[in-house]
């Protein structure tokens, strides 16, 4: 551990007693209230929370895939722009195009 | 047929069922003997497209950013080089998003891997054993003298990941499937992955939030896990950590450090 960055009991217990009063505060509410303190909070400390979409993306195994699709093998397929991926910016002007180099 | 004898089936019928240079096993054959190669291509469409399937299943989000041709083809190629290894398909596409990192077709895409692995890590954490998440109360009881020992256990659906682009922004952006915006992808993001109950959260971590986290959750004791996350960027914040990892439920237990 470097000496420089080490973390005393003092400045440890300072960041633990904030950290709990930011936690305590959604403690004897009703679970509504609880929910909705939480979600407000992880806004606040963890930016923005996705929650998952677990009825639509639970991953594969729950049907019987593939048997109606034709999997056009060889070279039959284009690099055709057909997603988001062209809004998707970085320095320079580079975008995130899909077509071949 | 006995076990022994199925095996040696599918010795000689399964090699090529993803090489379409191979010609179909002597085994396949029509009614009068003669060779069957339309017969075993059926075989052979099933097994490729359910596993392209499979892939578009665990990674809607790779697929909604590069369109679904483009998602198939190199889908495609992951596919025939890296058949499952399991028969449990939605442990399948772990190698995904190394394979998308590498792919000649998607280097003008750097993020896509990084978008890839909290997709995958979103999956592992829905499968992940149900675990009931730290109370805070646990570490009201622990003396402020003791604090920089304690070693927290992560939860089972707890990852951390890592990405030198805005992997969290274009992932939260494109999940859901509603429009999105023009996302500037240079920003350097990491992701933390929870599932405190039933539904999945994901959300980014701080500045040397992700070594903080990463720390804690191999062991460390608090105060050394601190001490890296300071080292790693002086804009940790220690009491912001802690209270987003609780409120995420990144842990499920908490230790004195010599008392395991």
């Amino acid at each position: 551990m470097s000496a420089k960055h080490a973390v005393t009991s003092i400045v440890l217990a300072g960041a633990m007693s904030t950290a709990l009063a930011s936690l305590a505060a959604a403690g004897p509410l009703t679970k509504a209230e609880a929910d909705a303190a939480v979600a407000a909070k992880k806004e606040k400390c963890f930016g923005v929370a996705l929650k998952g979409q677990n009825d639509c993306a639970a991953g594969p195994g729950t049907t019987c895939q593939g048997t109606s699709t034709v999997d056009f093998q060889g070279n039959a397929w284009k690099f055709v722009q057909g997603g988001t991926c062209t809004s998707i910016e970085l320095p320079g002007g580079k975008k995130g195009s899909l077509k071949p180099i | 047929m006995p076990p022994e004898q199925h095996l040696s089936f599918a010795a000689t019928f399964a090699p090529a069922l993803l090489d379409p240079a191979r010609t179909a096993p002597a085994i396949v054959t029509g009614p009068n003997g003669k060779a069957a190669g339309k017969r075993y291509a059926v075989y052979r469409n099933n097994v490729t497209v359910s596993l392209i399937e499979a892939l578009a299943a665990i990674y809607p989000t790779v697929q909604r950013i590069t369109g679904p041709d483009f998602f198939r083809a190199m889908a495609r190629f992951h596919v025939r080089s890296n058949p499952p290894t399991s028969p449990l398909l939605f442990d399948y596409g772990h190698d995904f998003p190394d394979f998308i990192a590498q792919y000649e077709h998607a280097q003008t895409m750097p993020w896509l891997a990084g978008v890839a692995r909290i997709e995958r890590a979103w999956l592992d954490a829905y499968h992940a054993c149900d675990a009931a998440p730290l109370s805070p109360a646990r570490l009201s009881a622990i003396v402020p003298d003791q604090l920089a020992e304690i070693v927290f256990t992560p939860h089972p659906a707890m990852r951390i990941i890592r990405s030198p682009f805005a992997a969290v922004t274009i992932f939260a952006a494109n999940r859901d499937g509603a429009p999105t915006a023009r996302i500037d992808a240079s920003t350097p993001e990491d992701a933390l992955i929870t599932r405190p109950d039933v539904e999945v959260a994901v959300g980014h971590l701080p500045p040397g939030g992700a070594v903080f986290a990463a720390c804690l959750a191999s062991g460390q004791p608090l105060g050394e896990a601190a001490s890296a996350a300071l080292e790693a960027s002086a804009d940790f914040d220690i009491a912001t950590n802690i209270a987003g990892l609780i409120e995420a439920g990144a842990f499920t237990s908490l230790a004195l450090g010599d008392v395991p």
